[in-house]
């Protein structure tokens, strides 16, 4: 086993096609689950990660959402779910209604989302520190019979779980250049990492990147980015930049 | 180890699977081994004639069955293999969620069944495998005593979608039975239908044959003890039933599936196995402890003998 450099990519600043900031129907769609007007942050977290994904980067199609070929989007903290339910009734994948009784014992959609009941959800999840090490299986599984792409998004504190210390390991090892990995980093974890989230993926083997949530145009040249023989990891920091008096 | 020769058709249940891989990744093109380290020494020609089809994660048993998770969703039939205590027990929520709950299939395989590794302490024993499989949805359990059941079992199931567990044991048997998952009649005992029946579970069957052979019993056997065969138990144990079942792994396991088979019928069953309530601290040889747990043929035949005077 050879050993790999660590390092830190400079991913680019922006890409051809135009981003667009999450639409007000979208941000509407996600009220709709979670039922408040004034947004609750921690449910739009993983909104413009979400948005941007759908929108920009993920080759995927709401009328064959099992078409083999498709790039896989895992939501592995699936504890908030609803930004992903509100993206995916936007793209068409199963009607918005199904928004306005979310966990009730009739809705297909819960705190937690279920693979089996949801067209495009492509994983279980709700319990932490599975869906990067499903999402590894999958990308071998895939990697040269498909050109797929596995995209997980994983939170902060999620990380603290050892499964994805070994899966971490597992892909930087095994080049997984199919599977891309977004920490939404809102900085809930307990007890903190120091060196910073994205140099401990790197010192593994994969190429990392750092961006703001609200960084529309780096966003999604971070997230498009892949490299040929190593995974990427695209840590999405969720506070606002500083403001120019605090600068 | 040296590489084995393909062809030598082990007796040892564990050597056969290793043998067996290479012409299981032959005949099943979207079969991929997952290990953790456990077993990669044991078969070169299986790594070397299927490049990337023998995936090791290193020792990393929450990636093992992670890993095996995401292959069946990308519509691979993952073969998953270390000893049972790192296969059943450490990952036991990956095998909850990131098998069943993606309602995905694998073919998890065994070896270091219950006291097997005698000689290593608790730490390698976990006969309570085949009661924590058994308490998740959709399982199949299947328990050879002959390599030959292993090779056929392997085979059959490798061409399956199902979420299936085999129990690779040191104990064997010295023939191989039909791995149908029935269960089967295999001595009458000359003692006429309405004799006591003991079910023996896969290696324990020449056990309890040794047991008793003195004794008016019948004696069934199967190699699936999940899901029980609870037709053919039925069929076997007739009207007012006494019964006992004889498994390699922790005492009771099959007492709700059987319980649930006779619930019309008034009955008495003996369960025997690994006793749950103590934790033998000592070492020495698998036989050692299959006596010291009443597994051997003299303990055998003393539990049995209560089946016939009642008492305890």
């Amino acid at each position: 086993m050879t050993t790999t450099t660590p390092r830190a990519v400079t991913l680019p600043a922006a890409t051809s096609a135009p981003p667009r900031p999450v639409p007000q129907h979208v941000r509407d769609l996600v009220g709709r689950v979670t039922g408040d007007e004034k947004h609750d942050p921690s449910a739009h977290s993983t909104l413009d990660v979400v948005w941007t994904l759908y929108d920009q980067v993920l080759r995927v199609d709401p009328d064959r959402p099992e078409a083999p070929d498709r790039d896989r989007f895992l939501l592995s903290k699936g504890h908030g779910p609803a930004s992903t339910y509100a993206v995916l009734a936007a793209k068409g994948f199963f009607p918005a209604d199904w928004l306005d009784d979310v966990a009730t014992f009739r809705s297909r959609l819960g705190h937690h989302p279920d693979r089996t009941l949801v067209p495009g959800i492509e994983i279980g999840s709700g319990l932490l520190g599975h869906g990067l090490p499903l999402g590894v299986g999958l990308a071998v599984g895939l990697r040269g019979r498909s050109p797929a792409r596995v995209v997980v998004l994983v939170g902060d504190a999620e990380l603290d779980e050892g499964s994805n210390a070994e899966a971490i390991q597992v892909a930087g090892r095994f080049g997984l250049a199919n599977l891309t990995v977004v920490v939404v980093d809102n900085h809930s974890d307990n007890l903190g990492w120091p060196g910073g989230i994205a140099r401990r993926f790197a010192l593994e083997g994969w190429a990392a990147g750092e961006v703001r949530t609200h960084d529309q145009p780096r966003l999604t040249a971070a997230l498009r980015h892949t490299e040929p023989d190593r995974p990427t990891v695209v840590v999405v920091d969720t506070t606002p930049a500083p403001s120019k008096e605090a600068a | 180890m040296t590489a084995l020769a393909p062809a030598s058709q082990a007796l040892d249940l564990r050597t056969r699977f290793y043998e067996e891989l290479d012409p299981l990744l032959d005949a099943h093109p979207d079969v991929d081994v997952v290990l953790a380290v456990i077993g990669s020494g044991y078969m070169s020609r299986a790594i070397e004639r299927h490049p990337g089809r023998v995936i090791d994660v290193g020792i990393r048993e929450q990636a093992l069955v992670g890993v095996a998770g995401g292959l069946a969703l990308a519509g691979r039939r993952p073969i998953v293999h270390t000893f049972a205590s790192f296969l059943v027990e450490r990952p036991y929520e990956q095998v909850k969620l990131d098998l069943g709950h993606q309602d995905v299939g694998a073919v998890l395989v065994s070896a270091g069944a219950s006291y097997d590794v005698s000689a290593g302490g608790r730490t390698h024993q976990a006969p309570a495998d085949v009661a924590l499989i058994s308490a998740l949805p959709g399982w199949t359990v299947h328990v050879p005593g002959h390599a030959d059941e292993v090779a056929e079992l392997l085979h059959r199931e490798a061409a399956g979608t199902g979420r299936v567990y085999i129990r690779l044991s040191g104990q064997r048997n010295a023939a191989p039975g039909p791995v149908d998952g029935r269960l089967h009649l295999v001595r009458d005992g000359g003692a006429g239908a309405g004799a006591p029946l003991v079910v023996a579970v896969g290696p324990m069957l020449d056990t309890v044959l040794e047991a008793v052979a003195d004794l008016p019993v019948r004696v069934a056997w199967t190699a699936t003890p999940h899901p029980l065969d609870a037709e053919g138990l039925r069929a076997l144990a007739g009207p007012t039933p006494a019964l006992a079942v004889v498994e390699p792994y922790l005492e009771g396991t099959s007492a709700a599936a059987v319980a649930a088979a006779l619930v019309d019928r008034p009955s008495r069953v003996l369960h025997v196995g690994v006793p749950g309530e103590t934790e033998l601290r000592r070492y020495g040889t698998p036989h050692d402890h299959a006596a010291a747990h009443g597994l051997d043929a003299a303990g055998v035949r003393r539990r049995v003998a209560t089946l016939l005077t009642g008492r305890r």
